[in-house]
């Protein structure tokens, strides 16, 4: 097996024992969806307005939640040392271990966003462009927030660090987002903003992993 | 390729290596702003042992991380074969290094825990390997239980245990005696004679050493910088 399909094994076989951190982030997502409604009020129509918002920005506070555990357990056990030490490509294992993190938690809020666009009276024609925009942009979310979770390595209180830290890098991700849900609701085709975040996932994909190795070797040293 | 020793010890040959030559010359080593050490220089031939001594933070895994190319260092250069390591990549794959976190994931089982660290390290696991590095270690009986139910020595059994399954030229060990028994001691003593009879190199940082047998002795507080250097560079 290659490096890469050892550590994303590994690492989806580590979050199957221990589901309960996938389950949380899912939670949360549900929770604080499900507020909305309550605090905005029933009106069908003022919620259908912002459903495709408040979509986007609950799935990016429930993935930031997640985000810390990429590396800090590795770190903090002597498992980054180690992987460090494979003698592949730093990249490599970056790229496996942010797939592990799409895959457990990116692919289960994409899968529970219809759901919860119910609750917020989401019309037919979003649910199509919402699931795209979430399957487009969620990787990119992983990639920009590995870069973020090693760079907070060793830091007090790194949680709160990471969050100010990435949650403005994904500005562009939630307008291009919000607006493929948007344009479908008013009768546009939403293919352009779904490029666009296709664009935004090749980028990340392209500098994130040898960022994200850059920084883990900062914080082995 | 595997094969068992005469005597069931549990040593085995797994794998061949490029046996090599390690050495550095002048290196040194800054902490926080301290110079930890400078003007460093040591060998270890194919089937060599340097032990490394010295007072508690006289830069014993500071110099092992420094060999294993995760620290980098002020000033010299470290060298395999004489010729210079300028691919740490490279260099990280011809070295095992067990430091004092044991890199062990608690969810997962014993054997799981030795072999994701074999096909990493070899591109497969082998099952026939797995059992004989965890009989090396006396650690075949606990191999399906979750990882977490292991005392401290037991978990840095298992974290020994990973250099066997892959075999590598050099290897480093940081205070690899802590918290094991006289049995284990006498496995880690068996492991490190069978790895430097094949011709690889070890490395130990040690109080106690008596799980070496012979190689040579580096003292760090030889390297310590005098007292009005000391602070000089903050």
């Amino acid at each position: 097996m290659s490096v890469f399909s050892t550590v994303l094994a590994r690492d989806l076989r580590l979050a199957l024992r221990q589901s309960a951190d996938s389950l949380t982030v899912v939670a949360f997502f549900a929770i604080a969806t499900v507020l909305f409604p309550f605090g905005v009020g029933p009106e069908t129509n003022v919620l259908a307005r912002i459903a495709g918002g408040v979509l986007w920005v609950t799935a990016l506070l429930a993935a930031l939640l997640s985000l810390d555990r990429i590396f800090a357990v590795d770190f903090e056990d002597g498992t980054l040392d180690q992987l460090v030490l494979t003698g592949a490509p730093l990249p490599v294992v970056v790229l496996a271990k942010v797939c592990a993190h799409w895959l457990t938690t990116g692919v289960p809020l994409i899968l529970v966003s219809p759901i919860l666009a119910v609750t917020l009276h989401l019309p037919i024609a979003g649910y199509v462009p919402l699931v795209f925009a979430l399957l487009l942009g969620t990787p990119t979310v992983s990639l920009v927030g590995a870069v973020g979770a090693a760079l907070v390595l060793g830091t007090r209180r790194g949680g709160v660090l990471l969050s100010l830290l990435v949650l403005p890098l994904y500005i562009p991700v939630l307008i291009f987002g919000t607006a493929a849900v948007e344009a479908a609701l008013i009768g546009r085709a939403s293919t352009p903003m779904l490029s666009v975040l296709a664009g935004f996932m090749v980028l990340a994909l392209t500098f994130s992993p040898w960022a994200t190795a850059a920084a883990l070797r900062q914080a082995v040293e | 390729m595997v094969r068992r020793m005469d005597g069931g010890t549990g040593e085995f040959q797994a794998g061949d290596f490029q046996a090599g030559s390690f050495s550095g010359a002048g290196l040194a080593c800054r902490r926080g702003g301290r110079m930890v050490f400078s003007g460093l220089a040591f060998t270890v031939a194919p089937g060599g042992a340097l032990v490394l001594r010295g007072a508690n933070g006289s830069g014993k895994t500071t110099l092992l991380r420094l060999m294993a190319g995760l620290t980098a260092a002020v000033a010299g250069q470290l060298a395999w074969d004489n010729r210079a390591i300028d691919d740490p990549d490279a260099h990280a794959g011809r070295l095992r290094f067990i430091g004092h976190l044991d890199a062990i994931k608690p969810a997962l089982t014993v054997a799981e825990n030795l072999r994701f660290w074999m096909s990493l390290w070899r591109g497969e696991s082998r099952d026939t390997v797995i059992t004989d590095a965890l009989d090396a270690f006396d650690l075949r009986r606990l191999a399906g239980f979750p990882a977490r139910l292991l005392s401290a020595g037991q978990r840095h059994r298992l974290a020994l245990a990973r250099l066997v399954v892959a075999p590598a030229p050099l290897w480093l060990l940081d205070e690899p005696g802590n918290a094991l028994d006289e049995s284990s001691l006498a496995a880690l003593a068996r492991a490190i004679a069978a790895h430097r009879a094949r011709g690889g190199a070890v490395v130990v940082a040690s109080h106690g050493a008596a799980f070496v047998d012979g190689g040579s002795t580096l003292n760090l507080g030889d390297f310590a910088p005098t007292d009005d250097a000391h602070w000089s560079e903050q």
